[in-house]
């Protein structure tokens, strides 16, 4: 691992601060991420965003001052060396920019792609302490990572001696995969076991293809097949095998990253129409089965009217695919203003550039049907803001007397997840939370069973990539150190 | 993939498969079931598993030809794979020794009722199936179910075979005649309602084994919710059985209904496709 002083202080470093003044790099103004045109890309399922040219990601790397303490960097969950990656960028080294982001961050184009940047390093960026845009780390991260796919030059990392030690990853999400990445690297023997037919947990099924194209997942899985990673769809673990199998088999470690599966519902009136989903199950049906073309077999609603509930990514998602899929009128509803959104600030600017309804401080009281039971209206509630709760946001209370019936044809409730039960239900010993998370000790992510590790959604409720990624990496290197503590491996 | 390495007709819509699945084989209890998925654009179908022998290491299916993904499914041959199968999946039916049992079932109940009935035998039960069907030529594993069961009571809506009327009547005419400590039902939604109104006014508890919609089978999406006692439960974890004396049937019909127009054209496209050939 790099240490930041000495690379900043390196002659190349240097010369290239002082090629150009701290003012005039200030006066830069941030990058505009080029897209797909609001009217066009709302038909289809191109990716919305097309990516920095060299031209652009360079001119937006001048303006990174190269601070003597990288303040961005305290705010990237798993630091990732954010100057020198864009002061690589800067000098046209983008393949090394590359591998500056892989020392920490085993999805690099993922996260570029989906970090709530916004809440993080870039807001934590000198930039903004001066009224100021921050530098865009976002979409350098990405570009670096582009490029480095885009050249077909993919460094795959060395991987040390194999050692003959089997190590078992429950689930394929971003925790499980850069579990299995570093696993490999050290030697091990690993195999993922994934319930669904396919590889990559909520990346797959989840995160649609205009925000998170396959393609880009697929490079890094395929890379760890190259680098040993062994993996095994269809097969649920505490189901299909138990625990004591995988002992029995030999496994000598267990990374548990089965994310949080269980779609939540609001438990109102009305609620089991027909036409009304959890986000789960539409975009599965859409991303995983592929609904929505005509050869699958899978059907989907295509709903004229429909209003997803909720304000976070998973809602974005639903609210533009619908769009997508032909609605009309495609509705946030959301109990509390725009500002407590929690999803990512470029999703609610893209939806609304594509013509998303928004209807804040509203929540849905009851659900009303035809006959046939399909769903036709829904009568929400005006909300107003009160005081902060105990996660800071303010908290919405009813405006009594103030509701309001809205047409629809399909609900989407995207209100949150629970943990996937599957293994704390089958595995004994396991110490849960009264939410149903896997407790863990939070350095080692080691659980009460010294066998047994856990990190990403699972062990955090409904959290982020970036946080299942490096919950992955930890475990990865203290499951590595338990083992060589226990058995002498080096 | 898992190997299909038997198959059997039952009749021209009813077949078994004999599926090499070791795993579930060694895993499997009777009321589990399994997801499949035939071919790249294929959806996901909960089907429960019939029977299993852990030494070969299969599973054996039995599909009822109904939908698109069932004909697909009951079209392959021996020596092919299906493309996905994953499980085993819900809570095991809960089997021991409690005395007369009543076995009701008819249409896509049929074939999930074998193996429940095979394990209630072995229990110790005297179980009495009463298998219904709208007329004669639908009466599938008929040779089966008698050879499991101690009684066999075949109902057709028009008279055609066995006796004239419904499950319920066959039902009916066992709870006059002699004690019944449980009943079992599968079946369509709206025969399972019937049974259970009928055994409800009898007291005599009964279990319905649901078949709702379902896309993962695990509990991820709650396409297969359905409201017990009050309560919203997911048939693919918490179920597929439960007490049908608390199910709402009408909340379940409704949503079974959701995606008929979806189900029409696929089977019209696929009858298209069986016409080019
Ligand atoms: C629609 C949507 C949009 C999102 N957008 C963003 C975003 O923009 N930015 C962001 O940072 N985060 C986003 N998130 C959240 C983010 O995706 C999750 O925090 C992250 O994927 C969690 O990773 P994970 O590896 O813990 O679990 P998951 O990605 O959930 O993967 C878990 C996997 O384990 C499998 N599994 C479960 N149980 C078992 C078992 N017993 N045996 C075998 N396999 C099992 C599951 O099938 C699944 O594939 C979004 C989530 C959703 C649903
Ligand atoms: S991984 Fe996320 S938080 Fe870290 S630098 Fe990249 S975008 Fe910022
Ligand atoms: S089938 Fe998805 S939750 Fe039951």
């Amino acid at each position: 691992m790099p240490n930041i002083s000495e690379e900043r202080s390196k002659p190349w470093r240097v010369e290239l601060r002082q090629s150009m003044k701290v003012k005039e790099r200030m006066a830069i103004p941030r990058v505009v991420m080029p897209s797909l045109d609001p009217v066009y890309r709302a038909q289809n399922n191109e990716e919305v965003n097309l990516g920095l040219t060299p031209e652009l990601a360079v001119l937006e790397a001048k303006r990174c001052i190269d601070c003597p303490e990288p303040t961005c960097m305290t705010g990237c969950p798993v630091n990732i060396y954010i100057p020198q990656f864009i002061k690589q960028i800067e000098i046209g080294e983008f393949a090394e920019a590359a591998k500056t982001l892989k020392m920490t961050s085993a999805l690099p184009a993922v996260c570029g792609r989906v970090c709530p940047q916004e809440k993080q390093c870039e807001a934590k960026c000198i930039h903004v302490r001066t009224g100021k845009d921050p530098v865009a780390i976002g979409h350098l991260e990405r570009f670096a990572a582009d490029y480095e796919r885009e050249s077909g030059n993919i460094s795959v990392p060395e991987v040390a001696a194999p050692n003959g030690i089997k190590i078992a990853v429950v689930g394929s999400g971003p925790a499980g995969l850069s579990f299995a990445g570093d696993m490999v690297k050290f030697g091990y023997d690993v195999t993922v076991f994934e319930a669904l037919h396919e590889i990559g947990g909520v990346l797959k099924y989840g995160i649609p293809e205009f925000r998170l194209p396959n393609d880009v997942i697929d490079v890094e899985i395929n890379n760890l097949r190259d680098m040993g990673v062994k993996f095994m769809t269809n097969c649920i673990v505490g189901r299909t095998i138990s625990m004591e199998d995988l002992k029995a088999e030999g496994y000598q470690g267990v990374f548990v990253g089965s994310g949080a599966g269980l779609p939540r519902f609001m438990n109102i009136k009305g609620e089991n129409l027909v036409g009304i989903m959890s986000s789960n199950e539409y975009l599965t049906r859409v991303n995983l089965m592929d609904a929505a073309n005509p050869e699958s077999d899978t059907p989907v609603f295509k709903g004229k009217k429909v209003a997803v509930i909720g304000g976070g990514n998973t809602a974005m998602d639903s609210v533009r695919t619908a769009l997508r899929l032909g609605a009309e009128r495609a509705m946030i509803v959301y109990r509390r203003s725009e500002e407590e959104m929690p999803a990512r600030i470029e999703e609610v600017h893209h939806a609304k550039e594509e013509g998303i309804i928004f209807m804040t401080l509203r929540n849905p009281i009851e659900f009303l049907g035809n006959e046939q039971g399909r769903v036709t209206h829904m009568i929400v509630q005006e909300m107003e803001l009160g005081e902060p709760d105990a996660s800071g946001r303010r908290s919405p209370v009813e405006k009594p007397g103030c509701t309001e019936t809205i047409e629809v044809d399909e609900v989407i409730i995207s209100v949150g997840v629970s943990p996937n039960p599957l293994i704390p239900r089958s595995v004994e010993g396991l110490q849960l939370t009264k939410w149903g998370t896997i407790v863990v000790d939070e350095e080692t992510m080691q659980t009460d069973i010294p066998m047994i590790f856990a990190g990403g959604d699972i062990v955090r409720g409904g959290a982020t990539v970036i946080l299942a990624m490096g919950d992955g990496r930890k475990a990865a290197a203290s499951m590595h150190e338990w083992l060589q503590g226990k058995s002498g491996v080096s | 993939m898992n190997k299909i390495i038997s198959k059997e007709y039952f009749s021209d819509k009813v077949v078994r498969l004999e599926v090499e699945a070791p795993l579930i084989a060694k895993a499997r209890k009777a009321g589990h079931f399994v997801i499949v998925r035939v071919g790249e654009k294929g959806e996901r179908i909960p089907l429960t598993i019939a029977d299993a022998d852990v030494e070969k290491g299969t599973i054996t299916l039995v599909v009822q030809m109904t939908g698109v993904s069932s004909t697909k499914l009951g079209k392959l041959e021996v020596g092919d794979s299906i493309t996905d199968l994953v499980g085993p999946l819900g809570k095991a039916t809960h089997i021991e020794n409690f005395g007369t049992v009543v076995c009701a079932c008819g249409g896509v109940g049929t074939a999930p009722m074998l193996p429940i009935v095979r394990a209630l035998k072995k229990a110790g039960n005297k179980v009495i199936t009463v298998l219904a069907a709208r007329t004669k030529e639908l009466i599938i594993l008929e040779e089966q179910m008698r050879s499991l069961s101690d009684e066999l009571i075949v109902m057709t809506d028009d008279g055609s075979y066995g006796n004239k009327g419904l499950v319920t009547n066959g039902v009916e005419k066992v709870l006059n005649r002699e004690k019944v400590d449980l009943c079992v039902t599968i079946g369509p939604a709206i025969m399972m309602k019937f049974v259970s109104l009928l055994t409800k006014k009898y007291n005599i508890p009964t279990v319905a084994s649901l078949n709702t919609i379902m896309v993962d089978g695990t509990g991820m999406c709650g396409a297969c919710r359905v409201t017990v006692g009050g309560k919203v439960k997911f048939v693919c974890v918490d179920g597929p059985e439960f007490d049908a004396h608390q199910v709402d049937f009408d909340e379940m019909l409704m949503r079974l209904g959701g995606y008929k127009d979806f189900e029409r054209e696929e089977m019209e496209k696929l009858s298209k496709l069986d016409k080019e050939g």
